[in-house]
């Protein structure tokens, strides 16, 4: 698309675009060259020397059972966070849609945890499945089950999924109860008038209208786990017990910041930013597709 | 609704009912944790009943921070989150809508490279540059200022794309006008694009707040000043060891005040909220 009517100017739009041009050049691209240069460096403890190393920091990673345990840990942790995050907000958003009533107060409360920040959502269930004095953790134990967090890696795991699930519900919810108020009500009544009950009219017409937001959700979702649920990681297991929830950019900042291992961190990184690309990908052939839909 | 289902009806307000409380639960706890005292905290099962410590624990984390932990004063967290929030949106609006500007209203060499220049930052997330990025803040003497918790976040290729797409919907006759009333480009950008632009700019203004304010990992990086630090890195600063040997009355006050701008922000301003969040994503 291009605008028929534009102004000439030689110099104006390149005054316009260099506070854009300068940030997105000192903090993003000059940064990532560094990441991609570092992680051919093999560095000595104090950052003096750095020698050329060509791809020794990959195959090392890729020969550390952490490193491809920690990619293990994360595809767990993304298909869980994704998974249940979406089939809750789809059952909650099909549900909001049908009431007429109460509405408004119900959408008002699903919305709101999209504000608290993935570090506060982690200190939350943390306190609430707290292994001592947890109000959870006190049920839990009322009906039998040993829960401690901080020693069994699968419980540990389990916090993390629940917080990081509860702060993207609103998320889910908001675009699947938009995608259910765009499908043309007729279609649903003419299902209705042949014969079609609420079930049959569900998994026949609504969800197949649903999949384009469902399959962006998921992407969406998947980037979610991979990169912004740090901060419920950070407050809550840090990685532990014993790796159990060290997913790949916990590892990416405990490597880099608290082991001191430039090179390794940043061929991670680099490895990250293959990951990132290929979802991005992924997702804009899906938006293209979306606009001829 | 298509037909009455007096069944369905009821069970589509029970899952409904039981989902608000699952999503409001730890709210309650929060606030409930918030208004005792700490030894009654520590008796299990904690008492779900709001206590008679709102005052005392919230004037302790507002103007002395925790006992055990930081000592930070959270007022002063509050101030720093508070400026974040609004940095980052004002910074953003401002150097997306003059790049798109340039980007949608001028023929120039080089356009498409800029372009696509903004649009790769979309695949380097500060969570994959960590390290390198820290070590240009370090450089560049950023580390513990407002400019470094700021700056490296306004660069977004979603903003840009937003207003991009915003522009392409102004009609051309509007451009026309004012090129034959003799306005020239500026002109016409105070005049017709930044009034037109409202609405645009005030979903993006609520999805940055929230962004701003929710910040963890940038400035748990740069900030080892306590002066410096945001209420989300306060809150982990207080958390000192096992479950039993935090003061969980406080953290639990200061994670309210932490909630509380962001969440307000959506609530009054929702139909802003939604629209944002709904059009950034296209």
């Amino acid at each position: 698309m291009e605008k028929r009517v534009v102004f000439r100017s030689a110099w104006l739009p390149y005054l316009l675009l260099a506070p854009q041009l300068a940030i997105t050049i000192i903090f993003f691209f000059w940064p990532a060259g560094q990441a991609v240069w570092y992680s051919f460096q093999l560095q000595d403890a104090f950052g003096l020397h750095s020698e050329f190393v060509g791809f020794d920091n990959f195959t090392a990673l890729f020969r550390d059972p952490h490193y491809l345990e920690s990619f293990k840990t994360t595809a767990v942790f993304s298909v869980s966070v994704a998974g249940l995050g979406i089939v809750i907000s789809l059952l909650l958003a099909t549900m909001a849609d049908r009431v007429v009533r109460g509405a408004l107060a119900y959408k008002t409360v699903l919305i709101w945890p999209y504000a608290v920040a993935a570090a506060v959502a982690g200190v939350l269930w943390a306190f609430m499945f707290a292994p001592s004095i947890g109000i959870i953790t006190y049920v839990l134990k009322g009906l039998g089950v040993d829960w401690n967090w901080i020693i069994k890696g699968d419980q540990a795991m389990l916090l993390i999924v629940i917080a990081s699930v509860w702060k993207q519900i609103s998320y889910n919810f908001l675009f699947f109860l938009a995608g259910l108020q765009a499908i043309p009500k007729s279609l649903i009544e003419a299902a209705a008038i042949d014969g079609a009950g609420p079930a049959r009219r569900f998994w026949t017409i609504v969800l197949p209208l649903l999949s384009p937001t469902a399959f962006f959700l998921l992407v969406v979702n998947i980037v979610y786990a991979f990169f912004e649920t740090f901060g419920v990681i950070d407050a809550t297991t840090q990685g532990g017990p014993a790796q159990a929830t060290q997913i790949l950019v916990y590892k990416v900042y405990h490597d880099g910041v608290k082991s001191a291992d430039i090179g390794g961190s940043s061929a991670q990184s680099v490895i990250l930013m293959i990951i990132v690309i290929a979802l991005t990908v992924i997702q804009f052939r899906f938006i293209e597709r979306k606009v001829q839909y | 609704m298509v037909e009455k289902r007096p069944l369905l009806d009821f069970i589509t307000h029970a899952v409904l009912i039981v989902g608000a409380l699952v999503i409001a639960f730890p709210l309650y706890v929060t606030f409930v944790a918030s208004t005792l005292s700490l030894e009654e905290i520590m008796t299990v099962p904690m008492p779900l009943l709001p206590g008679g410590h709102f005052i005392e624990n919230y004037s302790q984390v507002l103007f002395g921070g925790s006992t055990t932990g930081s000592k930070a004063a959270v007022l002063d967290m509050l101030i720093n989150s508070t400026v974040m929030a609004l940095a980052v949106p004002l910074g953003k609006t401002t150097i997306s809508i003059l790049s798109s500007f340039a980007i949608v209203y001028f023929r120039f060499p080089l356009r498409n490279f800029f372009f696509w220049m903004i649009f790769v930052t979309l695949m380097l997330p500060v969570e994959v540059r960590i390290i390198p990025t820290f070590k240009v803040m370090a450089d560049l003497g950023l580390l513990n200022t407002y400019a470094g918790l700021t700056l490296p976040l306004i660069a977004s290729a979603t903003a840009t794309f937003l207003f991009r797409q915003f522009f392409m919907t102004i009609p051309d006759e509007l451009a026309e006008a004012a090129r034959i009333d003799g306005a020239g480009p500026m002109r016409f950008f105070w005049d017709v694009v930044v009034p037109l632009s409202k609405t645009t700019m005030a979903a993006l203004f609520v999805i940055q707040f929230i962004y701003g304010w929710n910040q963890y990992l940038w400035p748990l990086l740069i900030t080892s000043d306590e002066s410096m630090y945001t209420v989300v890195i306060g809150i982990k600063r207080m958390i000192v060891g096992g479950d039993s040997a935090n003061e969980w009355n406080l953290i639990m006050a200061t994670a309210m005040l932490a909630m509380l701008p962001p969440a307000a922000v959506v609530l009054l301003m929702q139909k802003w909220f939604v629209k944002g969040l709904v059009e950034t994503e296209k």
